[in-house]
């Protein structure tokens, strides 16, 4: 056997006794230091199972690439009710499975604003009594069906839903269309001006994007966000870019296939830079569906929460979530309200996360700094050390400030207990109270409890 | 009773430095005028307790935190020492990469940004599989200087080793000597021709030591972990290292250092069918001792055996007979003592019961100068390991306390490992400790021998 440390220079790197590193410094020995630190509490018994396990190397390298390797298109834009088989009283929800006793404000506010936009009560005071009382209705998480929501992520059955499948691995995912931003239903608004506006959305909006869809062909998502990423969107907090792309993209399909209503169509999609997320999240949620169910891979393939609970999924542990209490997010408010008005973490937007965008993404989009009132060199060093807990660096999305370097992709529970850094997540605040709507965004840090049960579970595996 | 208004107690959430470099910061602080303790250590359940003990008011911390517990005569010397700690914890604060950008927190990350040839891995045992086998599944060979380490997991690590076409030298591995670069506590060696495989770290320093002694050099020595030539481990490693060697145009003749292999494992090594000679020094009843196996190596290459070192003492003191005890660093060293003195009661400070939670005593002495301390009489046999890693000054320490106990009447016998390029200098070490009273030998078979004339044995 050849071993090729006896030939050439040494080279070390050193984790440990800071000592022994100096003693190879004083003999001018080329080394580097890692900046080692126990693992989580409680993590390393199983940490050393985990580690052990004969399948992680490749079930990992297996999962990973699938993930980076989906080719998210958007294909079409259709009813919830003909692509879910959702019928009248059944409600997806983002994050993890949660009943109306546990719901928090703005998911409950959503529900009711649902409710009231499927007919199924006159008020807001009827709609919460049927929803509390469970008659005919049925909860279930949009991450059971393929699906993903922004903060609430209630999805009811007519609801008009992105249509994103996985051309390489044939996939397909689906997401609600974005409302913009203030008071709407996603944040917990269910007044008359939400209602209408998810009305006009069903009527209008959703038909007059399909026909165009139909006209221009599926939009290629992959590509999409990549440019966004270099024109300084990270996919999650900012969507400008996106937006703009999707825009250009669409607009002469538009207006072919929707004259009649084209200008309010392409003013209502510019008039909100977010517009674009919820195609991107149905693109991050096909790409991580595509690496779930490998045996032994310890991969996250979701992060979701539900304004009370924050929960992930992982490749080799099926469909089981492993949840912590969803904390409040670090940032900015609009106008008047403050964190005592800030409903802890909602959303199934941590999918652009999971997926390496978003607060992974950071360094590509320094703009977004300020809502947490941070500096440039704050997004450089969010990015960095998520490539500390993800296993590969995604090779088509990439950060123009970082060298063109792919962004950190494919989060290890493992790396996550190892290390103590918990995934960066950037987010919109929704307000506590039903009703409120969004009261901020910043960044939110997922419990660290998930990452060590889903380990537990992996070691029990 | 203690006035708390000169006591610093706090509690540093995520702040980790090793136990070797916060026992330093410790010191540090303790030696300063005015301090009257100092404890810096992470917060374990273990420094928790030392700190209560002490009378201090420890906050509730976890074992990722730092504890910090000062307490000092008077509120400006409680600043003093305050400041003084931070100046020790930024200059001991893990170095940053090129471009300013954060170190890695794992070796897999490491191993990304930096090109290596090897790791060498000293975190507390239980958590050294992780980074050990980063190094593997990146394709480096791996030093496991860290203890504790359990066998599956050193059989796993070994197996993929083998698979990757790397070596894994260790757990438990405290010498290594790679491309020149000495790894561990690792002698200065000059180049050439001896080819070392080591199952003990002092085992190997001393047959390495005399041999550059002789003027005689290494090309490699590669430490393989004192449990590789177990049944259970089965010479995994050594057996990859004997070969690795064979195959090495630089080297002329391998010395395999081990206690007594198992018999499947001894026939295994020997069934090697290796081009280049192998010397064995197996340590053990009936077998050579670490000196004569040098001498053997010596005469295998043709050179002359020259007269090892060694520094009488003094004669002026009057003799008092007594018990043999043995006060060991190094493992091999304590038992190769043990065996020749024939009788005694020897310790070896470097087993893991006593470095569970502490420093090795190659740079902590505090356990070996209390145990020298509480000897009133008949004769210690010593040992003192120079080079890298090691103590950067042991005969400061061990020099007062010999005289202390040459005074007691006590003879004091020491074993200084080491050679002429090593850091602290070998001569200068056992001329200081052999003015102290001592009688100091570099051969530690020798310095047994003398400890046993000594003792009347």
């Amino acid at each position: 056997m050849t071993l090729s440390m006896l030939y050439g220079e040494p080279r070390v790197i050193t984790v440990g006794a800071q000592v022994l590193g100096e003693a190879l410094d004083r003999q001018a020995v080329p080394r580097r230091e890692v900046d080692w630190r126990p693992p989580l509490p409680g993590a390393s018994g199983a940490l050393a199972r985990v580690l052990a396990d004969p399948r992680r190397e490749s079930a990992n390298a297996t999962a990973v690439g699938r993930m980076l390797s989906a080719r998210p298109m958007l294909t079409g834009v259709r009813p919830a009710r003909e692509v879910l088989g959702l019928k009248a009283g059944e409600f997806f929800h983002a994050g993890p499975p949660i009943t109306w006793e546990r719901a928090s404000g703005p998911m409950r506010g959503a529900l009711v604003g649902a409710m009231l936009f499927e007919g199924l009560a006159a008020t807001p005071e009827e709609a919460e009594d049927r929803l509390a009382s469970g008659a005919g209705i049925t909860l279930d998480s949009c991450h059971h069906h393929r699906t993903v929501g922004p903060m609430a992520g209630v999805v009811s059955p007519s609801m008009w839903m992105l249509e994103v499948a996985d051309a390489e691995h044939g996939g397909t995912a689906y997401c609600s269309l974005n409302e913009g931003l203030g008071k709407v239903l996603r944040y917990g608004a269910y007044g008359p001006e939400v209602i209408e506006r998810l009305r006009w959305m069903g009527e209008v909006l959703g038909p007059a994007l399909a026909a165009a869809l139909e006209r221009c062909g599926p939009l290629d998502l992959r590509t999409l966000i990549a440019q966004a990423l270099q024109m300084g969107d990270e996919l999650h907090n900012r969507n400008r870019a996106a937006t703009s792309l999707l825009v250009r993209e669409i607009a002469p399909a538009v207006v072919e296939a929707a004259p009649d209503h084209a200008a309010e169509v392409l003013r209502f999609i510019n008039g909100n830079d977010h517009f674009f997320l919820n195609a991107g999240m149905a693109a991050a949620k096909v790409s991580a569906d595509a690496a779930r169910g490998v045996p032994g891979s310890s991969l996250v393939v979701a992060m979701a929460r539900n304004g009370t609970d924050f929960g992930i999924q992982v490749s080799g542990l099926g469909d089981r979530w492993f949840t912590g209490p969803a904390g409040v997010p670090d940032g900015l408010y609009l106008g008047g309200y403050g964190p005592d008005d800030a409903n802890p973490d909602i959303g199934d937007s941590t999918i652009t996360e999971t997926a390496g965008l978003g607060g992974f993404a950071m360094a590509a989009a320094p703009a977004i700094v300020r809502f947490v009132g941070g500096e440039v060199s704050d997004a450089v060093a969010a990015t960095t050390s998520m490539y500390e807990i993800t296993m590969a660096e995604h090779p088509a999305y990439q950060i123009p400030g970082l060298g063109f370097r792919g962004t950190p992709a494919g989060i290890d529970v493992a790396l996550v207990a190892r290390t103590g850094l918990l995934p960066v997540v950037n987010t919109g605040i929704a307000g506590r109270m039903a009703g409120t709507g969004q009261v901020g965004a910043g960044l939110v840090s997922p419990p660290a409890g998930a990452f060590t049960a889903a380990l537990d579970a992996l070691a029990d595996g | 009773m203690n006035d708390p208004v000169n006591d610093l107690v706090e509690v540093r959430p995520g702040v980790y430095r090793d136990s070797v470099t916060l026992m330093r910061v410790s010191r540090a602080l303790t030696d300063r005028p005015g301090v009257a303790v100092a404890v810096v250590a992470m917060a374990t359940e273990l420094n928790l307790g030392l700190a209560r003990d002490l009378g201090f008011a420890v906050p509730p911390a976890t074992p990722g935190d730092l504890l910090v517990a000062v307490r000092a005569a008077s509120p400006a010397e409680l600043e003093d020492a305050a400041a003084e700690l931070e100046r020790q914890l930024a200059a001991r604060a893990p170095a940053s990469g090129t471009r300013g950008e954060a170190p890695p927190r794992t070796t897999r990350s490491a191993a990304r940004a930096f090109e290596a040839s090897l790791a060498l891995v000293s975190v507390p045992g239980e958590h050294a599989f992780a980074e050990a086998l980063d190094a593997v599944e990146a394709g480096l060979s791996v030093m496991i200087f860290s203890d504790n380490m359990p066998v599956e997991q050193e059989i796993l690590l070994k197996d993929r080793a083998r698979a990757k076409g790397v070596l894994v030298m260790g757990p438990d591995c405290g010498t290594a000597v790679v491309g020149g670069a000495g790894l561990g506590f690792a002698n200065v060696l000059r180049p050439g021709p001896v080819g070392v495989v080591a199952a003990s770290g002092t085992g190997a320093q001393q047959v390495t030591s005399l041999l550059d002694l002789a003027g005689v050099g290494v090309s490699h020595v590669l430490g393989v972990g004192g449990r590789d030539l177990s049944a259970e481990v089965g010479g995994r490693s050594a057996v990859q290292a004997l070969r690795a060697l064979d195959e090495d145009p630089a080297t002329e003749l391998i010395v395999l250092v081990s206690k007594p292999p198992a018999p499947e494992v001894a026939r295994a090594v020997r069934d090697l069918d290796l081009a280049t000679p192998v010397v064995a020094a197996l340590l053990g009843p009936g077998q050579d001792d670490l000196t004569t196996a040098a001498e053997k190596v010596l005469r295998a290459l043709g050179r002359d055996v020259p007269e090892w070192p060694s520094w009488p003492a003094p004669a002026s003191r009057p003799n008092t007979a007594g018990a043999l005890r043995g006060l060991y660093a190094g493992g091999t060293l304590c038992a190769e003592a043990a065996l020749l003195a024939g009788a005694g009661d020897f310790t070896d400070f470097g087993d893991d019961s006593y470095t569970r939670g502490r420093a090795h005593p190659m740079i902590d002495p505090a356990l070996r100068l209390e145990a020298l301390r509480g000897v009133a009489s008949g004769v210690v046999l010593m040992d003192v390991v120079l080079g890298h890693g090691a103590d950067p000054d042991p005969s400061s320490w061990l020099a007062p306390a010999i005289c202390d106990a040459v005074d007691r009447g006590v003879h004091v016998v020491v074993a200084v490992v080491g050679t002429d390029g090593d850091p602290q200098g070998l001569r200068a070490q056992a001329a200081r400790l052999n003015e102290a009273g001592a009688a100091v030998f570099t051969s530690n078979a020798a310095a047994a021998r003398h400890a046993r004339l000594l003792a009347g044995g």
